[in-house]
């Protein structure tokens, strides 16, 4: 049976595609069959992200609306044999999606792979709700900031009030808190939140923490997921977030301001 | 010489109270299904009691109680029966509960109106607890009962009692109680970082809590149509 992992935050642009592709590429890395739905149906991107915007034929609305088997409209990764994208539409809206398409869909997804990973647009509407409905498991990713703290425990309520595992009182959907585009020398000038006090305000378990990072802007505009790129500080740091997620005991990292070497001081770093 | 291992005693419980048209299992399945998926943990084997006051044909209480049965809901019993549904409902299984406004026979008031003022004298508080934080958006209202949460109050989340409110987390959003009006009811919180704290319809914004209390442990009340804030031990 397949694990379903949504990967969501209220708030839009904190980082949820870059998120789903590494992680979902992560977890393919590893040797499990995944696949990554893209459910920002309008505002297609994940596509992009991924490297595969060329050889997109048939998207997910199509194959709700019988259009197109799932066969079709599936895109294979050419670098990882056990990965898989399923594109949103990018000429429909978010009220294409149905709960019962999207459950049958998932089923059919669900004989054939391990892992399905759920890129969630960013709001609390239709599009959001679909892509949380279904989920075993969500990764809120989160800025350390007020806002998208705040929009992250708004949507950890919906998590745990209007999911299919809420409405049939089943045990609740497993959270994780994903902190990107984190910046230690701005946690220690006072203008960013710490790890400390956003996991204190959300009150859940830290799945991972992704440093602000050049190699994250690259990565995208070449459409490499970034966790292929593992000289990188945020490759290495979603490499750890993939090792805890699928239950493995990994230390912090990049938590700390760096101290800069001699040599780094004299010529820049 | 009274025994205390073993007393029966009354006591007045809020329940929920039917009142359908249509008392066949089907029209009834059908309406509850549409209240439940409105609230559904709200309902959840919540006690109910079905109004038949209006009713002239006895209705099929059997098929009544397997609807509720399959709903998760748990059919106490009727009130205002007659004589003669009283009894179909017996036959049921189900106890006849008094109506408590003055719609029950006239003789019968007049015996019962002192035990009923009594009663109303000296209401029950129910509690109602809550075990999880309470995230912005969220909204937990406790009607006619106390407030318990074993959990933080996010920013932007809502937490109203009729009663007290305790919260044994952090406090960051709105807390109301005394929603009804009772100036005596009080907020306990482990850790005030209040939004606004409201009692009896006096309130607080968070520009008014900052203090000495402020991101501490403490005991909101009203006295003199004023906050006060106070230790919690």
């Amino acid at each position: 049976m397949a694990k379903i992992i949504v990967v969501t935050s209220g708030k839009g642009g904190v980082g949820k595609t870059t998120s789903s592709a590494a992680i979902g590429t992560g977890i393919a890395m590893r040797g499990f069959k995944t696949v990554i739905i893209d459910f920002d149906i309008g505002l297609r991107n994940l596509d992009l992200i991924m490297g595969c915007e060329r050889r997109v034929v048939y998207d997910f609305v199509n194959v709700i609306n019988g259009e197109a088997n799932l066969k079709q409209a599936m895109i294979k990764d050419k670098r990882i044999d056990t990965l898989f994208i399923l594109p949103a539409s990018q000429t429909r809206d978010k009220d294409a999606l149905s709960k019962e398409g999207v459950e049958r869909i998932l089923n059919e997804l669900a004989e054939e792979f391990d892992y399905i990973i759920c890129d969630s647009p960013a709001g609390i509407e239709s599009g959001a709700m679909m892509a949380l409905y279904f989920a075993d498991e969500a990764v809120v990713v989160t800025n350390p900031e007020v806002s998208s703290v705040r929009d992250s425990d708004r949507i950890l309520g919906m998590l745990s009030s209007k999911s299919r595992r809420a409405e049939q009182g089943l045990p609740g959907i497993k959270e994780h808190l994903l902190l990107t585009r984190y910046n230690p020398e701005r946690v220690v000038k006072g203008e960013m939140l710490s790890v400390e006090d956003v996991g204190e305000i959300l009150a859940i378990k830290l799945l991972g923490v992704i440093p602000e990072s050049q190699a994250v802007l690259n990565a995208s505009n070449s459409g490499q997921p970034v966790i292929l790129d593992q000289d990188s500080d945020a490759g290495q740091a979603y490499l750890d977030t993939v090792a805890r997620l699928l239950g493995e005991e990994v230390p912090f990292r990049f938590l700390n301001v760096e101290k800069k070497g001699l040599l780094k001081r004299i010529f820049g770093g | 010489m009274s025994d205390h291992s073993f007393e029966l005693k009354g006591s007045l419980f809020p329940l929920s109270v039917l009142y359908c048209q249509d008392l066949s299992a089907a029209a009834v399945k059908t309406q509850l299904q549409q209240k439940l998926a409105q609230a559904p943990a709200f309902f959840y084997r919540a006690p109910v009691v079905i109004n038949v006051e209006s009713v002239t044909q006895a209705p099929d209480f059997e098929a009544i109680a397997q609807v509720f049965k399959e709903l998760e809901l748990v059919l106490v019993g009727v009130c205002g029966a007659s004589a003669e549904l009283k009894k179909v409902a017996q036959a049921a299984g189900l106890a006849s509960l008094q109506l408590s406004k003055s719609k029950t026979p006239a003789k019968e008031t007049k015996e019962k109106e002192t035990k009923t003022e009594a009663a109303i004298a000296a209401p029950v508080m129910e509690t109602k607890v809550v075990e999880q934080n309470i995230r912005s958006g969220q909204q937990i209202y406790a009607k006619g009962a106390d407030l318990v949460i074993r959990g933080t109050v996010g920013a932007g989340a809502e937490v109203i009692a009729d009663g007290n409110i305790h919260i044994y987390g952090t406090l960051r959003g709105k807390a109301i109680a005394g929603a009804a009006g009772d100036s005596q009811k009080r907020v306990f919180c482990h850790k005030l970082e209040a939004e606004l704290i409201s009692i009896a319809g006096s309130y607080w914004l968070s520009d008014s809590l900052q203090g000495e209390y402020w991101g501490k442990s403490a005991c909101i009340g009203l006295q003199d149509d004023k906050l006060v804030l106070a230790d919690l031990l």
